[in-house]
């Protein structure tokens, strides 16, 4: 499995651009699906058919990665860029960029106070010397991610864009797992999360779901001095109670964590006061979709150095294809 | 029934976004005019009273969000004392010193508390105190007690029963909506008495306080010809402009703006007018925060309405209204709804 | 002039009647259907029962304008804005208030009165009024109604090299184009959703969407430019005469890769000069097609305007000219790939 996060989170794939990443997960499901498919907007959908009619559950992880667009060249060659999804100013600086086209870049800023950093006084510098060298590599309006290789430290992983690719990785190990599925399963690979949820909308409206999970990667108040937040790396799947898009129907919630008691599987309770995940735009599809969330604890999220712990991983999997093989009808 | 009372026990109910359940058997039990009750998959409860008229009839949907905003647990300090964030907006100058309820295994009562301003620094009184630095006493000694009755993610609402103040003004927790939704109820007694050929669809809504999000679904599937948002508006008090307030005790505002149709606004106008219920004009050139502004864009689009009933002090555990001005919105509504006919419904669509 | 009588009509959002009027005028002996909604919006739509895909251009009608909230005991009235707009570009400017179109200006302490200080700091909103002249509250109420709106009062004019300057270039441009582009012959569906209240949120392109159930659709805009003094280049985010911009990312939408794509070799083809939109921030109707129903194939172009969201904007009539042949071209070639098929 640490090959697959280590492929995944390798991958480029900033929001709205995700066709690597989206080709590449096509080749590790294709043989376990019952049917794979694309839309409009690039969400990736996999369908395991169930062992009966009726349910049907929607999960959902996104394939799109926050990272940079390139707003304007100058004479000297230096490129300036606008961001893509939530990027912290604070991870920006001496970091690497790599854009579509393979040119790779040093972010560094203009003089000044780090306290009134702001995007536009930041560059970032392509080793080109004049305006036309750099033009050979890269354009205006090309998309960028973040540049940092994966790294194993044990049971530890650190990599840019684990937000969401492990999301991706629980479900394609799922998937692998699932001996006999009660649900209809659609496993949604979603496009442009990070910019408003917006592939997991247009996906739950063609695939109108009866519940509906999003596998995401959420904070932890585990390190030091951090924000107050019962969340830590290595105690388990996440259920989530809420975030900023989502109040997880009770009845979801409490489901998860039958489940996570009845198959041992170690788990913690999530209350997220900012963000959200593709959950927020499933549950409002048409006449709403009962929904919820289950979140891999990941510290320094919207950095390069995203860090998750494979035990956690591991129960989101074994959560996942607990749910997976749940007789919903049941509950 | 006095539905003055049915507000008052939906007022000392919890429900917090998303856990509206417990209150939607309240409101089911309060109105024996509905021909037809369910409640949908998010919860939002919609009572359907039928028209009188033939096919096609208009199709009405009246919408009052029954969820308060609320607190949560975020973490069991080792101590016993409860963190929490909100769910919804609260002032965090209005909730030092609150008794509060947990919703834990059992309920528990709890008391918001802050470091005692004997040991505060010099200063340090002319600041707020800081959500960050609030807890929850709930009287036990340490985490492994309060681990027994009490999750992370458990809800928690404010502890106020409802007071009479002079005349007819109440106060308490949770008038935004609830007086909404006991708005809706007036009405469904209101029409029981009348002849209207329109379909009716009372809907107590859920998680408006965090998105508008039942509104979303519940328009989604009724799919109304209009859409009628019951809310609270700011009441008059000490300290705001007099055009940014409606006065208590003249009846509801009618909100003009992006949000509101022209010709039910104008009939709404009409209406009053004609009957003698007293209202405000209530322009409104920022369309959302309310359930209006969700009805609006559902499916091909929705003729839309605000109507406003005054209220001071929002989100706060002493809100204050004139119980008059709920009835008042009642009857307005009951009285448009019976003039309307599926000729006025059609010219909705002609600009 | 068609740019001028769209942009004197009046239309704030969710009070769009003198465009929609004026619009529904112009476009009539072009299209097979005329239709508006609950919100407003007018849909125009030209072979609809013709096969091919179903193309969808879309222009917001509503302007940035001024909601009367109050009348003050001395009869002067307070307003907010209906839209974004900078308090700072209302002083000492004429409007016209509400159904009557009574004139008013909007007034401030005289510097002489002023102290030093005073004119470091803006004037907010609060501060502001608009007088018309009215004696008193009892006048004053006899010819306003509260919730009516004040609206800028700037003629259309052409000046400059290319240029021309007006109020409400936001959206009036697109909308021009729209109805010329309307006249344009095509054997599929083509239908255009002259949208309301895309100033207060994009309200009325999803809904407008959800009936038109389009392939695919391009949104035409007017769109910010900073290419001014005081503004280093790479904040520009547009350049007026640089030709027509095409949306990569803004706020709202991330507009479909390889219709993008398919526009630039276009404009490359046919020799159009284009500019890529090069600022994140803002939003379109785009934002709310996409996200229709199961999705749809979204892409924005829009003309540069500097100063948008005040009365006066600016834009290049050249720029106007590149975008009417960029969409032309476009559905062209889509004309040519239905008759091939």
């Amino acid at each position: 499995m640490k090959t697959v996060i280590r492929q995944l989170t390798e991958a480029f794939g900033p929001s709205g651009y995700e066709t690597e990443v989206t080709e590449l997960i096509k080749t590790m499901v294709a043989k376990h699906a019952d049917e794979v498919k694309t839309d409009v907007l690039g969400n990736l959908i996999a369908i395991k058919n169930g062992s009966q009619d009726g349910q049907s559950i929607m999960f959902a992880a996104h394939t799109d990665e926050i990272g940079v667009v390139v707003t304007h060249i100058d004479d000297q060659g230096f490129l300036r860029f606008g961001s893509v999804g939530g990027v912290g100013i604070s991870t920006l600086v001496g970091n690497r960029v790599r854009f579509a086209g393979g040119a790779v870049g040093a972010i560094y800023q203009e003089k000044g106070s780090w306290k009134e950093l702001t995007l536009d006084k930041l560059y970032v510098d392509i080793g080109a010397e004049n305006k036309e060298e750099a033009l050979k590599k890269v354009k205006v309006g090309e998309f960028g991610i973040f540049h940092r290789e994966f790294e194993d430290l044990g049971d530890r992983l650190i990599a840019k864009s684990m937000d969401d690719r492990v999301g991706c990785a629980v479900l394609i190990e799922a998937l692998k797992k699932i001996q006999n599925p009660k649900n209809t399963l659609y496993f949604v690979f979603t496009a442009q999360e990070e910019v408003g949820l917006r592939g997991a909308r247009t996906a739950a409206y063609g695939l109108e779901p009866d519940l509906g999970i999003a596998l995401d990667v959420t904070l932890t108040g585990d390190m030091p001095e951090a924000r107050r937040m019962a969340v830590s790396l290595g105690k388990g799947a996440a259920i989530k109670v809420k975030d900023s898009s989502l109040i997880t129907h009770p009845k979801v919630k409490d489901l998860l964590v039958t489940l996570a008691e009845e198959n041992k599987i170690p788990y913690q309770m999530e209350v997220l006061e900012a963000g959200g995940t593709d959950a927020g735009a499933i549950h409002l599809t048409k006449a709403g979709v009962p929904s919820g969330a289950i979140s891999i604890p990941t510290r320094y999220v919207h950095s390069p150095s995203e860090m998750v712990d494979m035990r956690d991983v591991e129960a989101c999997v074994n959560l996942v294809v607990a749910l997976a093989e749940k007789d919903l009808a049941s509950v | 029934m006095e539905i003055k009372q049915v507000f008052r026990t939906l007022s000392e109910a919890s429900g917090v976004s998303g856990y509206e359940h417990d209150l939607a058997s309240h409101i089911q039990d309060s109105c024996p005019w509905a021909d037809e009750i369910k409640t949908d998959k998010l919860g939002n409860l919609i009572m359907l009273k039928k028209g009188h008229g033939t096919n096609p009839k208009p199709k009405v949907m009246l919408a009052g969000h029954m969820d308060e905003i609320g607190l949560i647990i975020t973490k069991i300090e080792k101590d016993g004392f409860l963190r929490f964030g909100t769910i919804g907006g609260f002032d965090q100058r209005v909730l030092l010193a609150q008794e509060v309820v947990v919703h834990a295994q059992k309920p528990l009562t709890g008391i918001i508390g802050a470091k005692p301003p004997h040991i505060q620094a010099p200063g340090e009184q002319s600041k707020a105190v800081s959500m960050e630095d609030l807890f929850i006493d709930v009287g036990f000694d340490n985490q492994e007690q309060a681990e027994e009755y009490v999750r992370i993610g458990d809800i928690v609402t404010m502890k106020r029963d409802v007071l009479e103040l002079q005349g007819s003004f109440m106060a308490g927790k949770s008038f935004d909506d609830r007086a909404g939704v006991a708005a809706i109820v007036e009405c469904f007694k209101a029409l029981s008495q009348m002849s209207h050929e329109a379909d009716v669809y009372g809907v107590a809504t859920v998680q408006e306080e965090v998105g508008l999000r039942g509104a979303i679904t519940s328009t989604y599937g009724i799919v109304p010809d209009i859409g009628i948002a019951i809310d609270v508006g700011f009441g008059d008090s000490p300290g705001l402009p007099e055009s940014d307030t409606l006065k208590l005790s003249q009846g509801p505002g009618i909100a003009i703006g992006p949000h509101v149709h022209p010709k039910v606004h104008a009939r709404m106008v009409e209406t009053a007018q004609e009957w003698n219920i007293s209202f405000s004009l209530d322009p409104s050139p920022h369309p959302g925060g309310t359930d209006a502004y969700a009805i609006q864009v559902a499916r091909a689009g929705v003729a839309t309405i605000l109507l406003s009933i005054p209220l001071r002090y929002m989100h706060t555990p002493i809100e204050t209204l004139d119980y008059e001005d709920v009835k008042r919105t009642g009857r307005l509504m009951a009285m448009f709804i019976a003039g309307l006919d599926y000729e006025f419904v059609e010219g909705l669509t002609c600009f | 002039m068609l740019l001028a009588r769209l942009t004197e009509a009046n239309g704030a959002p969710g009070q769009e009647g003198e465009v929609r009027d004026l619009i529904r005028a112009e476009i009539e002996p072009h299209v097979h259907e005329i239709k508006t909604d609950a919100l407003g919006n007018l849909i125009a739509i030209k072979n609809p029962d013709s096969p091919g895909p179903k193309v969808m251009l879309a222009a917001h009608m509503d302007e940035v304008a001024l909601m009367i909230v109050g009348i003050e005991g001395n009869g002067f009235l307070k307003f907010r804005p209906i839209g974004g707009v900078d308090p700072r570009v209302l002083v000492a400017k004429s409007v016209l208030v509400g159904a009557k179109k009574i004139s008013g200006v909007i007034g401030s302490k005289p510097i002489h009165l002023q102290k030093a200080p005073e004119r470091e700091r803006a004037f907010t909103m609060q501060e502001l009024l608009i007088d018309i002249g009215a004696k008193n509250k009892e006048e004053a109420e006899r010819l306003v109604k509260l919730g009516e709106i004040a609206y800028f009062t700037t003629k259309y004019e052409e000046f400059g090299h290319d240029k021309a300057k007006a109020k409400a270039l936001d959206d009036r441009v697109g909308c021009a184009l729209a109805i010329r582009l309307l006249q344009t012959e095509v054997s599929f569906p083509l239908i255009v959703a002259f949208t309301v209240q895309e100033e207060v949120g994009l309200r009325g392109a999803g809904v407008a969407t959800y009936q038109i159930k389009p392939d695919v659709a391009l949104v035409l805009e007017g769109t910010t430019a900073s290419d001014v003094p005081g503004t280093d280049e790479h904040k520009h985010a547009t350049t007026v005469g640089a030709g027509p911009c095409i949306t990569v990312i803004d706020r709202a939408s991330i507009p479909h890769p390889p219709l993008v794509r398919e526009l630039f070799a276009l404009a490359e083809e046919e020799e159009i000069k284009v500019q890529v939109r090069r600022n994140t921030a803002g939003g379109t109707d785009a934002g709310q097609i996409q996200l229709s129903e199961e999705g749809v194939k979204v892409a924005t172009i829009a003309v540069p305007c500097r100063y948008i969201h005040s009365p006066v904007s600016v834009m290049s009539k050249d720029d106007y000219e590149g975008a009417f042949k960029l969409v032309k071209s476009y559905l062209k070639r889509l004309q040519e790939q239905e008759a091939r098929k």
